[in-house]
């Protein structure tokens, strides 16, 4: 057994670049409905490619296309909406699959923060490994803030992590973000790779202690 | 916060560091990787000029589009074969062992790891699939992760992740004729909700699990993720131990098999361990159960009425009308007598051997309707040549299945396996989301692989326990 990499692990930089998400400020699209699985975000025929590229046009295409694949009456596909980056959802987003292509198809598409009632666990982790917060509220905070997306296209709505607010309109309401979650894109930690490589001799020395690991 | 429990004492075990987010960096060590969702990992390490740091903790398999008629190469769908190839190149550049189908040993991730002895119980165990949660059913701590993190565990071996509370779930009593750890897991769900689980590992305990097999065990962890929890597991035991002697790690080696079994035992729960929640069900009580809707959590027993939408809680109403919508059901009604189209029995969920073996109890001596396209497709490889070796490929056949090869399939779509249109399957899988089985009409009704089975027979939702099972002849 072997730890490549133990030289340069260090070296954070040739490992990527390090950003930091503070606040997300965009328009919103309002995505109704709990229980929203990563089947409807990404259906699995969307997924038999090696790369994430071109993922953003296919992001909840049975509910935007129909057989003939034109379109149908769906949030993503009203003018309005284009320019979105703040998806407005409600309770057990994400549920599902482990599938990364969901929120790579979100974020292709055009989002890059999330407020919802709650999220599934792997999908919230699946967001923050690309730096995009999903932050919560009540029902009916959600509930207001899609009603004001809908009314106003237009309007920014600034998704502040480090504050745990999101502002709109002459409102900021509070929402939570989860600890790990907040510190990783207030400090741009979120590239755990980096992170995690410069411990690369005490993973080996750990690994070494437990007794199913061969010498 | 919980104590002493298993989830603990492997947590403890394999935490590496503290990280500067609060998260903790824990040791991986099994990272089981697939088609799907590994090959843009690879392709960051790549980017990154990084090596893949622990190839001997590494399995690959081939089981989400691999076609289960024609397996000739290259594969009738180019895209599949490109994830093949890639697959391929990127195993061998990387020296990771790889169970392919020209091995025999090829299947779906969760049923070729146990079966090779590769998942041991006090291991921490990561795939990029949701249903990493079945590796628990040895006492491991297993949990499905996403590709950002696949690219994390093959660079450093280990993951970022938070600690979660513990739940127990305590199924008390014996199961009842014609019910099984599929109608356990459904009806967990049902009561704690698809989201329940979220934030929560849960130790699955009480009688009930304890006097299933292996399968059934894995078949309870596998669907903890429908319930909202990453992991689940159970402690390991002589059931444990039994299983884990006649695998390829230690079917040549008991000197290794004694060495470790202490470690197996010493991160059993301790008797006063300390839990989050607790929550008792009355495993005798159950009845083999039915999905009428479009999410997991929406089971009955298959006695029972479908509910109507304005008696469950308020959140779970406007999900409910849309699914009843989709599925053509009303409340009130209930499933027994709901026509389906199609069969499925397979997936990660329940196409293991004694799945096989007791669906046969069923089929044998008696004939598919006519109206019906019946699938059978083994979990792996070494699942299919067991179960034609002992004769159930003819018991099958002969009654009207499909016999396959083995791969994810129609569980969810990914390659030639689909409903059509708005074809209703009895299925032995995990999900029956809108579109999960490759139609966005299609409508899957999840339930134990007796159930399917008799559905099968029947041509509508049936129940299980009215047809006498029968001695399957061997080979």
């Amino acid at each position: 057994m072997s730890a490549d990499g133990t030289d340069d692990a260090t070296d954070a930089d040739a490992d990527g670049p390090v950003e930091t998400v503070e606040h997300v400020p965009g328009t919103g699209v309002p995505i109704r409905g709990n229980d929203i699985d990563t089947d409807q975000i990404i259906p699995a025929r969307f997924m038999k490619v090696v790369t994430f590229d071109g993922l953003g046009q296919f992001s909840f295409f049975d509910q935007r296309f129909d057989d003939d694949d034109q379109p149908k009456e769906h949030p993503m596909n009203e003018e309005r909406f284009q320019e979105a980056s703040v998806m407005a959802v409600n309770a057990n987003f994400g549920c599902g699959s482990s599938r990364e292509h969901a929120p790579q198809a979100l974020q292709r598409w055009g989002i890059d923060a999330l407020v919802g009632e709650s999220f599934a666990e792997i999908f919230a982790g699946n967001c923050l490994a690309l730096g995009i917060p999903t932050v919560t509220a009540s029902g009916e905070a959600v509930a207001d803030l899609q009603e004001y997306v809908e009314d106003n296209p237009d309007a920014t709505i600034d998704v502040d992590v480090a504050a745990e607010t999101v502002g709109y309109g002459d409102r900021a309401i509070e929402v939570a973000v989860d600890d790990a979650q907040r510190t990783a894109l207030v400090d741009g930690e979120w590239d755990t790779t980096a992170l995690m490589r410069s411990n690369a001799g005490v993973v080996d020395e750990l690994a070494r202690e437990l007794p199913y690991v061969d010498e | 916060m919980s104590e002493r429990t298993l989830y603990d004492k492997v947590w403890d075990r394999h935490a590496v560091t503290e990280l500067p987010t609060g998260q903790t960096q824990l040791f991986v060590g099994l990272h089981l990787i697939h088609e799907v969702t590994s090959p843009q990992a690879f392709g960051m390490l790549r980017e990154r000029d990084i090596d893949v740091a622990y190839p001997d903790r590494t399995h690959a398999t081939v089981d989400h589009i691999v076609p289960t008629a024609d397996q000739s190469r290259p594969y009738g769908d180019d895209a599949a074969e490109e994830m093949m190839s890639e697959l391929e190149e990127n195993v061998r550049e990387a020296g990771i062992d790889f169970s392919d189908p020209t091995t025999g040993d090829q299947g779906i991730v969760h049923v070729v790891g146990p079966e090779q002895g590769l998942t041991q119980p006090g291991m921490t165990v990561v795939c990029g699939d949701s249903h990493t949660a079945t590796h628990g059913a040895f006492g491991a701590l297993a949990f499905g992760i996403g590709t950002s993190q696949i690219r994390d565990v093959l660079a450093t071996g280990s993951i970022a992740m938070e600690k979660q509370q513990v739940r127990k779930i305590e199924v008390t009593g014996e199961l009842g004729r014609g019910v099984e750890a599929k109608d356990v897991i459904l009806a967990i769900i049902r009561k704690l909700g698809t989201d329940g689980g979220v934030g929560y590992v849960y130790e699955y305990a009480g009688d009930a699990v304890e006097e299933l097999g292996m399968e059934g065990r894995m078949s309870i962890c596998n669907m903890s993720i429908e319930g909202g929890a990453r992991a689940g597991y159970v402690n390991p035991d002589e059931t444990t131990y039994d299983w884990l002697r006649d695998t390829d790690a230690f079917e040549d080696d008991p000197e290794e098999f004694g060495r470790l079994k202490p470690y197996w035992e010493s991160v059993r729960s301790e008797d006063d361990a300390a839990y989050d929640d607790i929550v008792m069900i009355d495993g005798g009580a159950l009845e083999p159960m039915v999905t009428w809707g479009t999410t997991p959590g929406q089971g009955i027993g298959i006695s029972e009425p479908i509910p109507a939408p304005e008696d469950l809680p308020e959140s779970e109403r406007d999900t409910a009308r849309r699914a009843q919508e989709h599925m053509r059901v009303a409340p009130g009604d209930r499933m027994d007598g709901y026509e389906i189209d199609v069969a499925f029995l397979g997936s990660c969920t329940n196409a293991r051997l004694a799945d096989l073996r007791r669906a046969a109890r069923i089929v044998t001596g008696r004939e598919v309707h006519s109206d019906v396209r019946a699938m059978l497709v083994p979990g792996s490889q070494r699942v299919q040549a067991a179960a034609e070796a002992e004769g159930l490929q003819d018991v099958f056949t002969e009654a009207g299945f499909e016999w396959r090869n083995a791969g994810c399939s129609m569980c969810l779509g990914m390659n030639e396996d689909q409903l059509e249109g708005d074809e209703a399957c009895a299925s032995s899988s995990n999900r029956n989301f809108v579109g999960r089985q490759g139609s966005k009409d299609g409508r899957t009704v999840l339930m134990n692989p007796r159930m399917v089975a008799a559905a099968a027979l029947k041509g509508t939702v049936t129940d299980v326990r009215e047809i006498e099972e029968r001695e399957v002849p061997t080979a």
